[in-house]
């Protein structure tokens, strides 16, 4: 594999780079509890990330990725320091604005799916459809992951590959400028996982959502264009990855 | 710590109850409602029914009361021969007119106390002051109910009237006695102290007043142990009958004693009713909640059998759980049910002239209660134990599948019709019928309870509104000291101030069916009265018929009796006659059980032509105080009632006696309700939080978020109202008849307002609950919420 080290920070008073940004972030700190049980989640983390591009997030549990996921996602709120998405400051935003922030902008997906069990595969991505400004159908969306066939399934008649497309589908159809996907893969095997895999990499490259991935399982980092090694609540490393492969030769 | 010493599953289940502290309090809550009621009922009966019996036994209550006109004093001797008597005591018992300023004629009851020895029978309880002294003729004691309602003490003088003499007699002492528990006026059937005078004086003073030298007018009988009442009664009547015999009577038949008897009977009738049906609500509902509790645990039951626990560890460890929350909500139900009964015994003991009464709450009554929560508990445990059971570890661990909601219904149409979060709502509610019914169930029974109680209330105010707005009318009732010749009601009906008079014709009798008996009378009134009538159950008025009585439904119910079926009439009282009358028709009574015939036939079958007792009158209001004054110089007039008057004692008799339950009883079922709303609310939460967070997550408003909750909760809430009266319905039939005493019968008349009060009371619990889970919505922690598996 033919990577390169890089230091994000030396990049961020380029201008340029800076309008390109999907995300950006500067001194992010996540404290949970206070006094002497303070937990420090996130330790003052400095980020800029390039729109369009997928994202893979790495490193041992406790080590603040999806702390950091949640905050850019607008799920959770930082302790100190700045988050932008694009231009608009997350970080300064309120519960409302947030709330319209994850339903124009953000797609998530889960690692144990999270599908309306009382909604069938075509209605919990209408969920989704019905409440954006410019989605794609949803059954265009059930066929970008391959699921033209199962519309009207429940998800009690899906396999566990199958319900985490729909849920992708659910993340991609109102064509979402970002996508967030926590441990996409852990529920699966790896075969289907892999399957999930490409569908992610499919979708980053036809809709262009600018795609960050949180996942345990190393080999999935070389279908990144950029991947960030956490450790202890900061980055560690951030390696940028000139030869792309394809989710099919992933294999773990 | 204290934890440390607990095994680690003991530590598991204090974390686990501390986590799920606010519900598990609520479950806790109902239940502890439930035992109360239960305590509190059943402990009130028990410790009144004791409480009377060791006051008569220490103060010696005859058992047999044998009136009669004059008999000599030696007779006691033979009396005292026949198989079984134990005691016999002769005493004077005289009727008085007190005269107190400003009032109605009151009339009194004079009773002889002996010289020198305390009253082998029916002995007094001197509350204050002293005995009298036996040589002074003017020294009485006065029952300490009838002076605390006119404020007076020892000390004070009084007047009254004795055959015909009127004298100042000084109040010595105050005392309770027995016989006086219950203070009903002769010839009247609501207890009021105000209105009932006893007059205890030395028996020398009363001989004299009463020409009864060397005689007694009543004796009174204590018996053997196993003595057969009746034989006694027969033997008595014998011996007496040349003296003027008014027929002896068992003690059940005296009036303090069938009052508080029948007051005890209701109380126990409620005792027996109401609280099975509160602690079955109390239980269904704890069936509900461990039932999805358990289902909840799935995943750390897996474990626990991955572990290598036992079934029947893990199911110890759950039955541990629920006993904990079914034993504190069952001390707190005892605690607050003593603590409840206590004040309600201090009441009680102001209320029935009681000497002493204290509450004891009985430990069987105590287990039986938690018996039957922790079995309500268990139940819910082993149905849902029964679907983990077959689990094997693995299964139970992995995230479950979702639930299937192919079958659910709604095609196509469902689709078009309604949009996404309604399908959700009405899919949900679809696919798990049990769980929805359950919950449906849940707030319609709790509903049903809050319909009877408000229906109950209702009925209260309304035998209140009937008795005295529709069925007695007049402004006073005068009732004469015997049956007068009709002359006195032309008198009355001079009477500058009385606009409208109504004789009417009493006789107390014994009623008789074969061998249904009771001990009443019956009530000849004129063929059209408009003061004091019978009405039906539309409460109209019914014409009052020369051919045949008119019965009151209860009365009818006792005697099963029906129109066309004959009354047997064994008259107490002049030539003592029995007569056989056809029934005729039933009536609706609010109080008291009647027999209606027309006056002039009942004095045809008494062969007494011309006679009435006294006459219900209309009063000028202007001149009322003229009026009464002039009816207390009539000496035929024994005593005067107001209307208003009766109406206030039988108000204060329904909200103080048996009655006052009622109001703890509506208490409990709204708090049952609340309960059961609030807690359906909840569990709806906590099985949705996870698709809740979804729908935050994915950009949903906490508004659009709610809807999904908050519709299901309004679904449940609307399909439970239908529930709800129908189980009211029935539930009202039976809280009415179990709250009816024979002195007052509460209509199982269903009051469409009490439904519509308690459906309008459980859709606010119901959108209070919504507003407080709402509150969970908007702090729904998104991240923690979907990082946890269904």
């Amino acid at each position: 594999m033919n990577v390169e080290t890089n230091k994000m920070l030396e990049k961020t008073d380029d201008n340029s780079a800076m309008h390109n940004c999907a995300f950006r972030t500067s001194g992010i700190t996540k404290v949970y509890g206070s006094g002497d049980a303070a937990v420090h989640a996130l330790r003052g983390v400095d980020l800029a990330i390039p729109k369009g591009e997928l994202v893979v997030l790495l490193g041992p549990s406790g080590s603040g990725k999806s702390t950091l996921l949640n905050i850019l996602g607008g799920l959770d709120a930082a302790t100190d320091g700045k988050a932008f998405f694009h231009d608009e400051e997350l970080t300064a935003m309120d519960e409302k604005a947030l709330t319209q922030y994850r339903r124009r902008h953000v797609g998530f997906v889960f690692q144990f799916y999270n599908l309306m069990p009382s909604l069938t595969a075509v209605e919990n991505v209408e969920l989704v459809t019905e409440i954006s400004d410019d989605p794609m159908s949803a059954e265009e969306a059930l066929g970008l992951v391959g699921l033209s066939e199962r519309l009207s399934h429940f998800p009690a008649q899906l396999s566990g590959g199958e319900q985490q497309r729909v849920a992708i589908a659910r993340a991609v159809a109102k064509r979402p400028t970002a996508l967030f996907c926590d441990e996409p893969t852990g529920a699966l095997d790896s075969k289907t996982g892999v399957t999930v895999l490409r569908v992610l990499q499919d979708i980053n490259r036809q809709i262009g959502a600018t795609t960050l991935i949180i996942t345990h399982a190393m080999a999935t980092a070389a279908m990144a264009d950029r991947v960030i090694h956490f450790a202890d609540g900061d980055i560690r490393e951030v390696v940028i990855n000139k030869t792309k492969v394809s989710a099919e030769e992933i294999s773990w | 710590m204290a934890l440390a010493a607990l095994s680690s599953l003991d530590k598991k289940l204090v974390r686990d109850l501390w986590r799920i502290k606010g519900q598990a309090l609520a479950i806790a809550a109902v239940v502890a409602v439930g035992i109360l009621t239960f305590v509190l009922l059943d402990g009130s009966v028990r410790s009144m029914e004791a409480s009377k019996r060791a006051y008569y036994e220490r103060y010696r209550f005859a058992d047999v009361f044998a009136p009669v006109k004059r008999a000599p004093n030696h007779i006691l001797k033979d009396i005292a021969k026949i198989p079984g008597v134990a005691t016999v005591e002769g005493r004077i018992n005289g009727g008085a007119i007190i005269d107190m300023p400003g009032l109605p004629a009151i009339r009194t009851m004079v009773l002889s106390l002996p010289m020198f020895d305390r009253p082998k029978l029916n002995d007094i309880y001197l509350t204050a002051g002293r005995l009298i002294n036996a040589t002074r003729d003017d020294e009485v004691i006065l029952l300490e109910g009838f002076a605390a309602a006119h404020q007076l003490e020892p000390g004070d003088t009084i007047k009254a009237t004795m055959n015909g003499a009127q004298r100042t007699y000084i109040i010595v002492g105050l005392a309770q006695s027995p016989e006086f528990v219950f203070t009903v006026a002769p010839g009247e059937l609501v207890p009021d102290d105000a209105r009932l005078a006893v007059m205890w004086m030395s028996v020398e003073a009363l001989e004299a007043a009463f020409d009864l030298d060397g005689a007694f007018n009543e004796a009174l009988i204590g018996t053997a142990r196993n003595a057969t009442i009746p034989a006694i009664i027969d033997r008595l009547d014998m011996i007496l009958a040349q003296y003027g015999s008014f027929g002896a009577y068992d003690r059940a038949d005296q009036i303090s004693n069938w009052f508080l008897t029948e007051e005890l009977v209701g109380r126990a009738g409620s005792a027996k009713t109401v609280p099975p049906i509160f602690l079955a609500v109390a239980a269904f509902l704890l069936t509900i909640v461990i039932t999805r509790m358990i289902q909840a645990e799935r995943g750390e039951i897996g474990l626990m059998m991955a572990f290598g626990y036992s079934q029947a560890e893990i199911s110890g460890h759950y039955f541990k759980f629920i006993l904990i929350i079914a034993i504190v909500g069952g001390v707190m139900g005892c605690l607050s049910g003593v603590w409840i009964g206590d004040g309600m015994a201090e009441y009680d003991k102001e209320f029935y002239k009681l000497p002493f009464l204290q509450f004891e709450a009985n430990i069987d009554t105590i287990l039986i209660g938690l018996g039957i929560s922790t079995l309500a508990a268990s139940t819910g445990l082993l149905v849902a134990l029964r679907q983990i059971s077959g689990l094997t570890p693995a299964v139970a661990m992995s995230p479950p599948a979702p639930p299937d909601y192919s079958k659910s219904g709604g095609g196509q149409w469902v689709k078009r019709a309604l949009d996404q979060p309604s399908r959700m709502v009405l899919r949900g509610i679809l696919r798990r019928p049990a769980r929805t019914g359950a919950a449906c169930l849940a707030v319609g029974v709790a509903m049903g309870l809050s319909a009877s109680m408000q229906n109950l209330m209702t009925g209260f105010n309304f035998i209140l509104d009937a008795n005295f707005s529709v069925v007695s009318r007049a402004d006073a009732t005068v009732v004469f000291i015997e049956p007068l010749s009709d002359k006195t009601i032309y008198e009355l009906r001079r009477m500058d101030g009385i606009t409208r008079v109504e004789p009417f014709r009493d006789v107390s009798a014994k009623l008789r069916n074969g061998l249904y008996e009771y001990r009443g009378g019956v009530s000849g009134m004129i063929a059209a009265p408009a003061l004091n009538r019978a009405v039906n159950a539309d409460l109209e008025t019914i014409q009052i018929r020369e051919d045949g009585v008119i019965l009151s439904k209860p009365l009818a119910e006792i005697l099963s009796l029906k129109p066309g079926d004959d009354l047997t009439v064994e008259v107490r009282e002049g030539r003592r006659p029995t007569l056989t009358l056809p029934v005729v028709e039933l009536a609706e009574t609010f109080l008291g059980s009647t027999v209606y015939f027309e006056m002039n036939a009942l004095n045809t079958a008494l062969k007494e032509q011309g006679r009435v007792s006294g006459a219900h009158i209309q009063i000028d209001p202007e001149k009322s105080a003229e009026v009464n004054d002039r009816l207390k110089k009539m000496p035929a007039v024994a005593g005067v009632t107001l209307n208003a008057q009766a109406r206030e004692s039988f108000e204060r008799l329904m909200n103080e006696g048996a009655g006052a339950m009622r109001f703890i009883m509506a208490m409990v079922a709204v708090i049952i309700t609340v309960g059961v709303v609030y807690n359906s609310a909840r569990i709806a939460f906590a099985e949705r939080e996870h698709d809740l967070a979804s729908l935050r997550v994915m950009g949903f408003t906490r508004r659009e978020t709610s809807f999904v909750l908050l519709g299901e909760l309004a679904i449940v809430t609307i399909a439970a109202l239908p529930i709800g009266a129908g189980v009211g319905f029935y539930l009202a039939h039976l809280v009415s008849s179990a709250f009816s005493t024979e002195m007052y019968t509460i209509p199982a008349t269903v009051y469409p307002r009490s439904f519509g009060e308690a459906g309008l009371f459980v859709v606010l619990a119901a959108m209070g609950s919504g507003w407080l889970v709402q509150r969970d919505v908007n702090k729904l922690d998104m991240v923690s919420a979907l990082k946890t598996r269904e």
